[in-house]
């Protein structure tokens, strides 16, 4: 088999409390990615799921502590030199920003900082020559008139045209790798599909790897090969998309398919009661056990192995049975 | 826009207006007696010249007339004759303006730059020892009063060795350059006179850098806290996650975010200066604006006083307006109507 394009090993992530002390907010987390393969990392906000990718990218804030493996293209990121990493940020592997108004420099035109983005990577092209490219980008991802729209400022987009430039931005130096943290979580759901849309066939048309971060197993139901939910700083369930889905084995991602609206569901959406732990206040044993109802004495004492359960792969000590699967959309 | 410039303008002549009435009417307000100024003191008692100087400067009209005549003259351009000096309020401003200009514009240059490459490196270097010195030197300058600094510089730099000259704009009978701008180191270099103008530049060389050093403080602080607040935005994220290395995030991505706010400074400090330098020229014998300020003050010069706050008025109104002109330059989000 050849090497996956990312190929992450127990990796770690500690920040210093108020107090002091150190937590993990990440607990070792395995996950990879082949050439050209799509990822969906989902869970719910404080899950770990984006400082995961925001690590190896060496984009956290100082002070965190780092251990574990992260590789890329069999090139270890994890304690890499900042001026090697540099290369590689924007130039092998391009990301995509949740709130792409804040997300760009706002006394900025777009058009110069896709230009940017193209430059800090090829001295050898002219600001006119980037600019140039910049239109050509915007064609690709559709944004209308791109010769005047790539003169104007990040207020003057609207959301949905903003997240297309920040796609072109990605896009600018055809990387091989995109992670797109929450792409369309500050949009409106028509927009948001038409960015999925836009997102899936220029991956597939450029063969781009993608990592997909969202807390919405929507989003990435109908473009991810496989998923990775995550819960408490730890990855709880892994496999293809279609197994995770139908053949469900750990109730945290259960619940999480419950709370997704289909076209064909009468019932009220099932929430998860409760709220996810701070990574300050994790809670004994398995971190889900405070809101899971077949929680019993071992999983308040034992955080659960990760194990193979049918077509997936989860932690959970009593991890849901065919019959008891919940049947999805 | 200049639609937006030429409605400004036409306005500030109203707002004049407003500020004379309320400059002149608080004056009639204080208790002291103008005659003071005006006779001498053995003369008080004799009222005939008491009545006479009185009716020579307009004084025994009744308020109501004195103010009429006062707002007729101002809009003719007549600020009146000073008590004091004896002659046109204007012309003694005329005079007295260009060297607090050249004093204040050139404090603002050495304090804008050096307090945007203190802020920059402190930025950049927080928490360093560096960033510690920087946060030393720009707190000395804003605190250290500037009779003190200013004392103690001229004494050490002008007395003791001798660095820079002393006090006034230019050594003691050395004829200053024709007059065009006024500033005398512009107008030595418009009358080629390389030799003057460095005597000039020399003598504003000690006043600019104690009035700057204390404008250096605020700039140092506020452009510090900009960029460190502009490094933590996502917008530095995104940049850094482009590959830029962190020299591009704060100077092409913090420092455009950090002029939004050291803009609107810089034009209240710069206006604030015209009036506020006094104590800088008291003690360097600068003849500006801000030392006959002082003086008419002190003797109720009402005409005097009258003109000194229309000149600082000029010059808020103005600033606030280049101020907002430059805003909206700085930041594309602003659009003025």
């Amino acid at each position: 088999m050849s090497e996956p394009l990312l190929d992450i090993r127990d990796l770690r992530i500690s920040f210093r409390g108020p107090d002091g002390t150190w937590s993990e907010a990440l607990r070792g987390v395995d996950l990879s990615l082949e050439r050209g393969g799509v990822l969906g990392v989902v869970g719910e906000s404080g899950s770990g799921k984006s400082i995961a990718m925001m690590a190896f990218l060496q984009l956290l804030p100082r002070g965190a502590r780092i251990s574990g493996s992260a590789r890329f293209n069999g090139e270890e990121l994890i304690g890499m030199a900042p001026s090697r990493i540099r290369q590689i940020r924007g130039k092998n592997i391009g990301c995509i920003f949740q709130d792409p108004l804040s997300a760009f420099n706002p006394v900025l035109t777009i058009g110069s900082q896709i230009a940017e983005a193209i430059r800090l990577h090829d001295r050898s092209v002219s600001r006119r020559e980037a600019l140039k490219e910049a239109e050509r980008l915007f064609e690709m991802v559709s944004i209308p008139q791109p010769a005047r729209r790539v003169r104007q400022y990040p207020h003057e987009f609207s959301g949905g045209m903003r997240q297309r430039a920040m796609i072109a931005m990605a896009l600018a130096n055809r990387p091989e790798l995109i992670i797109a943290d929450e792409p369309t979580t500050a949009l409106d759901v028509t927009v948001q599909a038409q960015i999925l849309d836009l997102l899936a066939d220029l991956r597939k048309e450029l063969g781009i790897g993608l990592v997909m971060i969202t807390h919405d197993l929507g989003v990435v139901a109908g473009i991810a090969d496989e998923i990775a939910v995550m819960y408490g700083g730890k990855v709880v369930e892994r496999g293809p998309t279609d197994p995770v889905f139908y053949d469900t084995a750990h109730p945290y991602t259960a619940g999480l398919i419950g709370a997704v609206p289909t076209l064909e569901g009468t019932g009220a959406l099932r929430q998860i009661p409760g709220t996810p732990p701070s990574i300050f206040t994790r809670p004994q044993g398995c971190s889900f056990n405070p809101r899971c109802e077949r929680a019993e004495a071992v999983c308040l004492r034992e955080d659960p192995p990760f194990a193979v359960h049918g077509r997936t792969s989860c932690a959970c000590h009593f991890p849901l049975g065919p019959s008891l699967r919940v049947v999805g959309s | 826009m200049l639609a937006y410039i030429v409605r400004r303008l036409i306005s500030i002549p109203f707002l004049l207006l407003g500020v004379a009435s309320v400059s002149f009417l608080l004056s009639q307000m204080t208790k002291g007696d103008p005659l003071a100024a005006l006779v001498p003191e053995r003369m008080m008692s004799n009222p005939e010249i008491v009545e006479a100087v009185k009716a020579e400067w307009g004084l025994d009209k009744p308020l109501p007339v004195r103010y009429v005549r006062y707002l007729g003259n101002l809009i003719q351009g007549d600020l009146g004759t000073s008590f004091s000096t004896r002659r046109p309020v204007a012309t003694d401003i005329a005079e007295r303006l260009p060297a607090t200009l050249e004093l204040v514009i050139a404090a603002m240059i050495i304090g804008t730059a050096l307090g945007l490459c203190l802020g920059l490196l402190s930025a950049r270097f927080r928490g360093s020892a560096f960033d510690s010195l920087a946060r030393i030197f720009a707190l000395i300058g804003s605190s250290l009063p500037i009779f003190w600094s200013g004392l103690i510089l001229l004494y050490l730099l002008s007395v003791r060795i001798a660095l820079v000259p002393g006090t006034g704009r230019l050594p003691p009978r050395v004829q200053p350059p024709p007059t065009h701008t006024g500033l005398y180191t512009i107008d030595a270099l418009i009358a080629g006179d390389i030799s003057l103008f460095w005597q000039a530049l020399a003598h504003l060389a000690l006043p600019a850098f104690v009035l700057g050093w204390a404008v250096t403080g605020i700039i140092t602080r506020l452009v510090r806290s900009s960029l460190i607040e502009g490094l933590g935005q996502d917008y530095a994220r995104t940049a850094r996650a482009k590959g830029a290395p962190e020299r591009v995030v704060l100077i092409g991505h913090a420092l455009p975010n950090a002029m939004i706010p050291l803009l609107t400074i810089l034009g209240f400090t710069f206006a604030y200066l015209i009036t506020g330098a006094v104590l800088t020229e008291a003690i360097f014998s600068w003849p500006g604006i801000g030392s006959y300020a002082v003086r008419a003050a002190a003797s109720l010069d009402y005409p005097a006083i009258g003109g000194v706050t229309i000149v600082g008025s000029v010059a808020f109104l103005l600033a606030n307006l280049l101020t907002d002109i430059a805003y909206a330059w700085a930041n594309p989000r602003i659009k003025v109507h």
